[in-house]
């Protein structure tokens, strides 16, 4: 409580109320006690409005500091919402559990699934509690996050541990990642598809392949090389089938996400995208994944 | 493969850079790929070869004063701390 007021003690140092020595710090509590020096004060988010204080001058400088702690605050939201948008981050993480087992089930098995299209609410897509078609970021944290930790176990089986492993171990995944994440943007840039697929949704997409990754990684060490191997080749193919049942819709026109093949070379092109999107992420699950299991 | 993040850094910029260098005159519109012969019609289908095009006309435009400042510090850097 006393340090609170310090600040508004220097601040108003050279103003200091000459009449009144013995009190040096004001008391702000809200009952009748202000001669009492040791009040409980309740610093600085008391009603501008009381006016109980002793000294109009220390008054102002409340007022004063007040509104500026609240304005840097909302300048500081403001910002960092510019750069990371955290309400629409917000959504991504609106799960509940029924979602996340169907969404697990359905990166594991995606054959029985039809109706992959996202269910859209007034031009906005519903949350990911009400559409399992909707990305989410929910499982790609987690999912890595439990990568991160079941490689930690594999390789301290094999006494290659170090504390440090696990930061290269992250850092490596991220990396590539990011690099994944430009890749796909540059390619969808460069062939100019009109399509509502965001930053983040790129993200969300490609994280999916760490639940892969760590399932195959935890049965290559409970059942030696050729779990691994079986359980990360079904893992590939559910994951290729997967995101070419996701992106086809995105990305691909109307026409041809619904079966029928329209000739022309433009969709040609955006079928050749979707399917490279899908080749890599065998090829990256296997890539980080072929080194932890010996 | 170890990659860290400051590796990620260091390709970012090493390409942004290798981008920028490229000049207008003097190359690109040797091999076809000048800023004048991407303006083609005005069709819904600007084609592989017109947004590249663009791509790189504008990474050098907007690009150019931030790296001045990124190589500058990189060089400091460097030539701190090796």
């Amino acid at each position: 409580m006393e340090f609170r007021q310090q600040p508004e003690v220097r601040m108003r140092g050279p103003l200091m109320d000459p009449r009144d020595p013995g009190l040096l710090f004001e008391d702000t509590s809200a009952g009748g006690n202000r001669h009492k020096p040791s009040g409980v004060g309740k610093g600085p988010d008391v009603c501008p409005g009381q006016a109980l204080l002793s000294d109009p001058m220390s008054n102002l400088a409340l007022v004063y500091g007040s509104s500026l702690a609240s304005h840097g605050k909302e300048m500081m939201d403001k910002n960092l919402d510019r750069f990371i948008p955290i309400s629409k981050l917000k959504y991504y993480f609106a799960v509940d559990t029924v979602y996340v087992s169907k969404k697990l089930g359905l990166l594991v098995f995606p054959y029985m699934h039809d109706n992959w299209e996202v269910n859209y609410q007034q031009d906005t897509p519903v949350a990911p509690r009400f559409d399992i078609n909707a990305p989410d970021l929910y499982i790609p944290v987690m999912g890595f996050i439990t990568y991160i930790l079941v490689a930690g176990l594999a390789l301290g089986t094999q006494n290659r541990f170090s504390p440090e492993i696990l930061g290269i171990q992250a850092s490596s995944a991220l990396v590539w990642l990011i690099i994944e994440v430009l890749a796909v943007l540059l390619s969808l840039y460069l062939v100019a598809v009109n399509t509502d697929l965001t930053t983040i949704d790129l993200v969300a997409f490609s994280g999916y392949k760490y639940v892969g990754m760590f399932l195959g990684v935890l049965a290559g060490l409970l059942f030696g090389r050729t779990g691994y191997y079986l359980s990360l080749l079904w893992c590939c193919v559910s994951i290729f089938v997967f995101t070419i049942r996701t992106m086809r819709l995105k990305i691909l026109s109307e026409a041809a996400a619904e079966g029928r093949l329209v000739r022309g070379a433009k969709n040609q092109l955006r079928m050749y995208l979707t399917m490279a999107i899908a080749a890599a992420q065998p090829v990256f699950m296997y890539w980080l994944t072929f080194h932890l299991v010996r | 493969m170890a990659f860290t993040l400051y590796a990620l850094i260091q390709t970012a910029i090493l390409f942004t850079n290798a981008i920028a260098v490229l000049h207008e005159e003097r190359f690109l519109s040797k091999i076809g790929w000048g800023a004048e012969q991407s303006i083609g019609g005005f069709g819904d289908e600007p084609g592989i070869k017109a947004q590249l095009l663009n791509l790189i006309r504008s990474v050098r435009t907007v690009m150019r004063v931030p790296l001045i400042a990124v190589n500058s510090v990189c060089i400091v850097l460097l030539l701190l701390f090796g």
